[in-house]
């Protein structure tokens, strides 16, 4: 019960998205159809689930009085806002879910990416040392990319940009494109092993 | 070198990306072609047809995917294309709601139901391609405010992705344009084009190469390139300028790190962790 | 809804107090951190409650289509995971998701990459012009190699170990281009928060101070 079940579960619905696309019979994408469906209710749950995961760790912080614990309000109390305002009162324009998603969550999650920018500029300074052939190699192509893509590499020598259009698409683009196989390689084999019921680890221990 | 304080260097990044919001400097936009094959495409399609809009993405890479949003539908709504839009980002469908509100209403006097409509977030990712290109009113069977999508006009005689003419997916990662093209367009054979950060555009160049992406905007040149395309400047436009500077910034915080590295480590003073 | 003056406010402030983390850690940058993942943890449950668990599941399933207790069941059995005897019903759910998406991906990255892509390699190594033959060569060559140094069934050595080496010179030109491109991206969403803070929030106190 404990390993067979969602083994079996595993093989059935993994086999049927891989018949649905060869078999295009009526009853095959019915079915496939249908377990398509419920898939969509259960991922939906797993990230219910995660967010219970969130809810838990941060009043255990509290109840163990943890490093930084009082910070656990703030985030339980957002939490707990986002949530009622949005099932009671809808997720739809001119609510107060919307205010707070346009004017809190946007601008926080903006600005935490933005951050990235001073800290990009100081690996550049810090970190990107050309140590060996390869790594000038690395270098130049992303300085003539990083110039080619933006108005003033037009204006140091018109040729930029077309010099980086080509090394997008000629070199750059057959090295992604070995990966991109590489990739589908891998994993191909890992979807027909974990189908297969030979590759287990998702299930965890016991 | 280790010991410096970055502060500095974010102080002086920081300043230059400043400078040229403040003052423009109106730098000459080019266009690449990538992002023209996008634009042609889109000019193709007769008004009064049907395109599917995947919003795929959420705050955390507004700046460089919302201007190319509001460009392309400026381009649609010009030429009376309707827009069945979605998200499978859980944070898009505020941001679609947005742009639909800046561009189809405030712009065209688009109606919401009748020229286009916001399908809201659905959870399931690559399922969720497969299961549009089979039913969509099953996948979404209301709208992003719970209007069953039925009742909406623009939603008669769409019953799959094959009753529209094109999909316009704007991706910020996964799921996204990788899965646009892995699920439905490889599958279902529809016409895909695509708008994505400026980290995943080199992942997609083979997909345009293969012909499976008819065109590709990548990061806030790409918007910028296409708000150029429809003649309408916006906020990528005006971000360009601060952009070309950041770059030249990094490049002379490479050279710079490089000679002083030399230096140091010709002199002996290179202090190793 | 609240005033925009306030809202646009709110959101300077909160964009402040994350941008002072660049100084260094400190209360006003925690404070902001722990607001985000709350609202963002509400906000995700709130968004999947509403446009996926009432029309996907609730309604339907109240309308008469009992079927769908099933996946609501197996939904429901993902908390099991907070109980120490029961956590392994769990696995059921998991069981059919990692399925679904194993199955899918099977196909997705069969047909949408490894075969598409092949065939869009096969170019003509003889084009109109003389920049597409030599590009074409370039491509065929550049994706051979990069297999190539992929291979590791096989010492790299000779022929081998020389086609490895240029295949690493490819991956490297494409490792800078995706530099160059990452670069873009991180300087495209500070331009894009320094203009919130220079026009969006200025302007809904009616002031216009970027022309």
């Amino acid at each position: 019960m404990k390993r067979e079940v969602p083994l079996i579960i595993t093989a059935i619905f993994g086999c049927f998205m891989v018949i649905d696309f060869f078999v295009p019979h009526p009853l095959v994408s019915s079915i496939g159809e249908t377990l398509q469906q419920w898939a969509i209710i259960v991922v939906a749950f797993a990230y219910v689930l995660g967010v219970a995961n969130i809810a838990r760790i941060s009043g255990q912080k509290i109840s163990r009085r943890s490093r930084d614990w009082f910070y656990q309000f703030p985030l339980l109390a957002g939490l707990v806002f986002m949530l009622t305002v949005g099932v009671v009162w809808g997720v739809g324009e001119r609510t107060l879910f919307n205010d707070f998603y346009l004017y809190a969550y946007s601008p926080m999650q903006g600005t935490m990416f933005s951050l990235l920018a001073f800290f990009i500029a100081s690996a550049a300074f810090r970190a990107f040392r050309l140590r060996s052939f390869e790594a000038a190699l690395l270098a130049i192509a992303a300085i003539i990319v990083m110039l080619g893509r933006v108005p003033v590499g037009t204006l140091m020598w018109d040729k930029l940009p077309v010099v980086s259009d080509w090394i997008m698409n000629v070199p750059q683009m057959a090295a992604k494109r070995a990966i991109m196989i590489g990739a589908a390689l891998g994993a191909i084999s890992t979807g027909l092993k974990i189908i297969l019921g030979i590759e287990r680890n998702y299930l965890g221990g016991e | 070198m280790e010991r410096f304080d970055r502060r500095y260097i974010f102080l002086v990044i920081f300043l230059i990306v400043l400078f040229p919001l403040l003052m423009p400097l109106g730098l000459p936009i080019r266009v690449s072609k990538e992002v023209s094959g996008a634009y042609e495409a889109i000019d193709k399609i007769p008004p009064g047809s049907k395109i599917y809009f995947a919003c795929d993405y959420d705050p955390g890479s507004m700046p460089e995917l919302h201007p190319m949003t509001m460009a392309i539908l400026y381009h649609l709504f010009s030429h009376d294309v309707k827009v069945v839009g979605a998200c499978l980002w859980p944070g898009g469908p505020p941001l679609l709601e947005d742009a639909f509100n800046k561009v189809a209403v405030q712009k065209f006097g688009k109606k919401y139901g009748v020229d286009f409509v916001n399908l809201g977030y659905k959870e399931g990712r690559e399922v969720v391609m497969v299961s549009l290109g089979r039913d969509i009113p099953a996948t979404f069977p209301a709208d992003f405010y719970g209007t069953p999508v039925g009742q909406l006009p623009v939603m008669r005689g769409v019953r799959s992705l094959n009753d529209l003419d094109m999909i316009v997916n704007i991706s910020a990662g996964y799921p996204g344009t990788k899965e646009w093209v892995q699920q439905v367009q490889s599958r279902y054979h529809i016409t895909l084009a695509a708008g994505c950060t400026a980290v995943s555009a080199p992942e997609y160049y083979p997909y345009y190469q293969s012909g499976q992406l008819v065109g590709l905007l990548g990061g806030l040149a790409g918007a910028a390139e296409y708000e150029k395309l429809v003649g309408v400047p916006g906020t990528a436009t005006r971000g360009m300028d601060a952009q070309s500077l950041g770059h030249l910034a990094i490049i002379v915080f490479i050279v710079l790190g490089n000679v002083m590295y030399l230096y140091l480590k010709k002199t002996g003073r290179l202090t190793r962790r | 809804m609240l005033p925009l003056p306030v809202l646009t406010t709110m959101a300077a402030v909160l964009t402040i107090a994350v941008f002072t983390f660049l100084y260094k850690d400190n209360p006003f940058y925690k404070f902001a951190e722990h607001v985000f993942v709350g609202i963002a943890a509400g906000y995700v449950v709130a968004i999947e409650y509403q446009n996926v668990f009432l029309p996907n599941l609730w309604r339907p399933l109240t309308a008469g289509q009992y079927v769908l207790i099933i996946p609501f069941i197996l939904g429901v059995l993902m908390f099991s995971r907070f109980t120490n005897r029961f956590n392994w019903l769990s696995r059921w759910a998991i069981g059919l998701m990692v399925g679904t998406f194993s199955g899918l991906a099977i196909i997705g990255f069969a047909q949408g990459d490894l075969v598409a892509q092949i065939q869009a390699n096969m170019l003509p190594l003889h084009a109109h012009s003389l920049i597409d033959t030599f590009s074409n060569c370039i491509i065929v060559l550049g994706l051979l190699v990069s297999l190539v140094y992929f291979f590791f069934s096989k010492e790299h050595k000779g022929v081998l170990g020389a086609s490895a080496r240029l295949g690493i010179w490819f991956l490297m030109v494409s490792f800078g281009a995706s530099y160059g491109f990452t670069v873009m991206a991180r300087i495209s969403l500070l331009v894009g928060r320094l203009l919130f803070l220079l026009m969006d929030w200025p302007a809904s106190f009616g002031i216009q101070f970027v022309h």
